[in-house]
């Protein structure tokens, strides 16, 4: 039962980042059709961001700031240096290509995500970092759940990811841009028409995206320590597959697929094998696109001729 | 008949417009005398002056050139295959690296000591192509519903699956502890070269010393890669190549056409995937070894980068492709080398942006200028920022007293440079006229700069941005790549 519970955590926690970044990948989906490989280097310079600050604040066992400003510190800086390049990417990757072949805008999401990740090992080298966190939070703060205890970074992670996350609803929700990204998702020629300005509603989306997997960057930075040049890959691959068994273009499906894949991940670790994590992980999505292609909460996609 | 004036003008009028794209010159510029003439030689003619030249390479140069040349001829085969899936059927397949690994390790297994058994090469050969045609069939069922992002994504879960699986085959749970086929993260070493009718195609010269080390495995490669191209070409010119493009410019339509969609996917797949895998089993030779580290996301992307760049379904497009692909990295290796190639590439990229030479006369006196402002005050506030050297012998002498080349803190100066190159850059595509020259000469002196102090030491970065950077680009100007046609989607 411990064992348990504590995998739980584990998985709730991954998924609320895996959450984070699906939500990108989803919104970006919805306005564009189009799958943003690089949406993973994106949030690992997130991470790279939030290490920057770390570092030139003092590092975490010599902090010249506050804890609680130092954390506020690294997810602005995160979230700043994501949006920028999501919006880059935007601007120069995918903008030229909107009208073009449907194939062309992936072969360039995918150039772009290698640019990225080659940046990355030229700036960062191949070495990984670490963000040091039990320096910053004491391993043994937090709260108690039956037998086991909750490190507090880990509340941490999971309450900002869903506090994001009903923000997000309600702005798609409840707000005049919100209801154009829906309008440009449903139908972005005729948004248009109706005198929507969709560039601005497509870089708004990749600005918000973009920003939410930096936040994932650091999340990830904060409760599992390790970061280098190559971890947007696996961890991109993961987030899309949670956004597409979320059904693809749905927001609270990015959310559930999130917390599904990372509660798969953490119970497969936990109780078949940690080596053949990502086999399985895989394996599972490869089964759910093959059963049912538009996810749990998406709905099934009409093509008219 | 009518004789109306009026009718037969207005026939005339229809042929006229309807024959106006025959009318129009099909090449224009400076290039276009050269390439009519490249159209008017039969593509036999073609494949016969491209294996003669290719034929003459190893009489040419030294034995470990020879290895490179083997590597472009690898990675021709490769793409060529890889165009069959994506340029041909259009299927978007990035799963398409561990077929090439699958044949790979399967000749690693069985002409090694990984098993008792040595397989003779006729016998491994056509059994590995087969196995690995039969892997790609069958990964091509799931393309019966997934179309697009959505097959891409799944092959690209086959291709990390499959790169898992051989990292930790012995960790297996149905696999019994002793037996280690693929070896893990440290592969398979000592696998023998191939050996047909007698003849053992190893590392060795030809004939008595008369042509270097390596080149029986070059003119294996080059043979491989002839019979390839005819066999393809054929294939291009049949019912099944008609079938192929049809389902990629409209799947639904030709299904309309009663082509059967799903059989020639499931083909597609198939025949890629065994020109992977036979690929794969002469690298495998080659390389005298096998290692997971060969099969990531990295080839991929470097077959990838053949393809686009050389134009996608054109066989001289992917061939041409692989050679640039492959070879010009190699070039990188060499600092000299490397130092003329990126200075040459960095004139031809300011002549394309800017496209008339006395504006490129105007930016390259303004980078100099610029260099000589920035050295000035960098030099007044911090003495270390002049005190490096620069990377290579004859350049050094021209950019040691120009360019910044960082001694202290050369790391962390070079990466926010790296940064303020590529803002540069963005701003030079977004920028018109004069504007655009006033973003390129700081652009370039950033360029430069990184270039000398870290970019000229580390090769393989360099090869890495450059293929993200040639996909990116090369969708936004040149879809087609160098020698594809353009294409029309209809929506």
């Amino acid at each position: 039962m411990e064992f348990f519970l504590q995998q739980t955590v584990n998985g709730v926690t991954l998924g609320s980042v895996y959450a984070l970044l699906a939500l990108g990948y989803s919104m970006v989906y919805g306005v564009l059709k189009l799958l943003n490989f690089a949406h993973g280097e994106v949030y690992m310079f997130g991470a790279f961001a939030g290490y920057g600050v770390l570092t030139v604040l003092g590092g975490a066992s010599a902090l010249s700031v506050p804890v609680w400003l130092a954390i506020v510190l690294m997810f602005l800086a995160a979230m700043a240096t994501s949006s920028a390049i999501g919006v880059a990417l935007e601007r120069f990757a995918y903008r030229p290509l909107r009208e073009a072949t449907r194939i062309a805008p992936l072969i360039s999401a995918i150039g772009a995500s290698f640019f990225l990740q080659a940046s990355a090992l030229l700036m960062f080298t191949a070495n990984s970092r670490t963000y040091d966190t039990p320096q910053l939070i004491e391993i043994q703060t937090g709260i108690a759940l039956g037998p086991i205890r909750v490190w507090m970074v880990r509340i941490l992670v999971i309450v900002s990811a869903v506090v994001l996350m009903i923000l997000l609803t309600l702005w798609v929700n409840r707000t005049r841009l919100g209801k154009a990204v829906r309008a440009v998702s449903f139908d972005r020629e005729a948004a248009a028409m109706m005198g929507i300005d969709v560039d601005k509603v497509i870089v708004v989306v990749f600005l918000i995206g973009s920003a939410l997997a930096g936040i994932g960057g650091v999340m990830v930075g904060l409760v599992f320590g390790r970061i280098f040049h190559l971890m947007g890959f696996v961890a991109g691959l993961k987030a899309f597959t949670a956004a597409v068994v979320g059904g693809i273009g749905s927001i609270p499906g990015a959310m559930l697929g999130g917390l599904l894949i990372g509660l798969a991940e953490a119970y497969t670790t936990g109780y078949i094998s940690s080596t053949f994590q990502n086999v399985i992980v895989f394996g599972l999505l490869i089964a759910v696109l093959l059963v049912r292609p538009s996810g749990l909460l998406g709905r099934p996609e009409l093509v008219k001729v | 008949m009518s004789d109306t004036p009026g009718d037969e003008t207005r026939i005339g009028v229809d042929q006229w417009v309807e024959q106006s794209e025959d009318r129009r010159e099909k090449y224009t510029g400076w290039t276009a005398p050269a390439r009519r003439m490249f159209d008017q030689v039969s593509p036999g003619w073609r494949l016969a002056l491209f294996l003669l030249a290719a034929a003459a390479y190893p009489f040419l140069v030294r034995g470990s050139d020879v290895r490179i040349g083997i590597t472009v001829l690898l990675l021709a085969m490769v793409a060529l295959g890889l165009n069959v899936v994506v340029g041909w059927a259009g299927l978007l397949d990035l799963g398409y690296v561990a077929f090439y690994g699958f044949g790979a390790y399967f000749y690693a297994i069985v002409a090694s000591d990984q098993l008792p058994a040595h397989w003779p090469t006729w016998a491994a050969i056509p059994v590995i192509v087969a196995t690995t045609a039969l892997l790609g069939a069958l990964l091509s069922l799931p393309s019966r519903r997934l179309v697009g992002d959505y097959l891409a994504i799944m092959t690209l879960f086959f291709a990390q699956i499959f790169l898992e699986l051989v990292r930790n085959f012995e960790r297996l749970p149905f696999v019994p502890d002793d037996l280690d086929l693929t070896g893990g993260p440290n592969g398979i070493t000592g696998v023998e070269p191939w050996e047909l009718f007698g003849f053992e195609i190893n590392s060795q010269d030809l004939f008595g010393g008369v042509l270097p080390n390596f080149s029986r495995q070059y003119y294996l490669a080059l043979i491989f890669l002839a019979l390839l191209i005819m066999g393809l070409h054929n294939l291009n010119e049949s019912r099944t190549g008609r079938a192929w493009r049809a389902l990629r410019e409209d799947t639904l339509a030709a299904e309309h056409m009663t082509i059967p969609v799903n059989r020639m996917k499931l083909l597609a797949f198939a025949v890629g995937a065994g020109i992977a895998g036979l690929t794969g089993a002469m690298f495998a030779a080659v390389q005298i070894g096998v290692f997971p580290t060969s099969f990531t996301l990295f080839f991929l992307i470097t077959m990838y980068a053949a393809v686009i760049l050389g134009g996608s379904g054109s066989i001289p497009g992917v061939v041409l492709g692989a050679i640039a692909i492959a070879y010009v990295p190699e070039l990188l290796r060499d600092p000299g080398k490397a130092g003329w190639l990126f200075y040459i590439g960095l004139g031809a990229l300011l002549y394309v942006m800017v496209k008339r030479w006395d504006h490129v006369a105007v930016t390259v006196g303004s980078v100099f200028v610029f260099g000589l402002i920035v050295r000035f005050f960098s030099g007044r506030i911090w003495d270390e920022s002049t005190m490096g050297e620069a990377n290579d012998a004859f350049m050094s002498r021209l950019m040691d007293d120009w360019v910044l080349i960082l001694d202290a803190q050369r790391d962390v100066i070079t990466n926010y440079v790296f940064v303020l190159a590529i803002v540069g850059v963005m701003l030079v595509v977004v920028a018109r006229a004069w504007w655009r020259i006033a973003a390129l000469v700081p652009t370039l002196y950033f360029a430069i700069l990184v270039w000398e102090n870290k970019l000229a030491f580390e090769p393989s970065i360099t090869r890495q941005l450059m293929f993200g950077a040639v996909l990116v680009v090369m969708m936004a100007v040149r879809p087609q790549g160098l020698l594809g046609t353009r294409r029309v989607e209809i929506t």
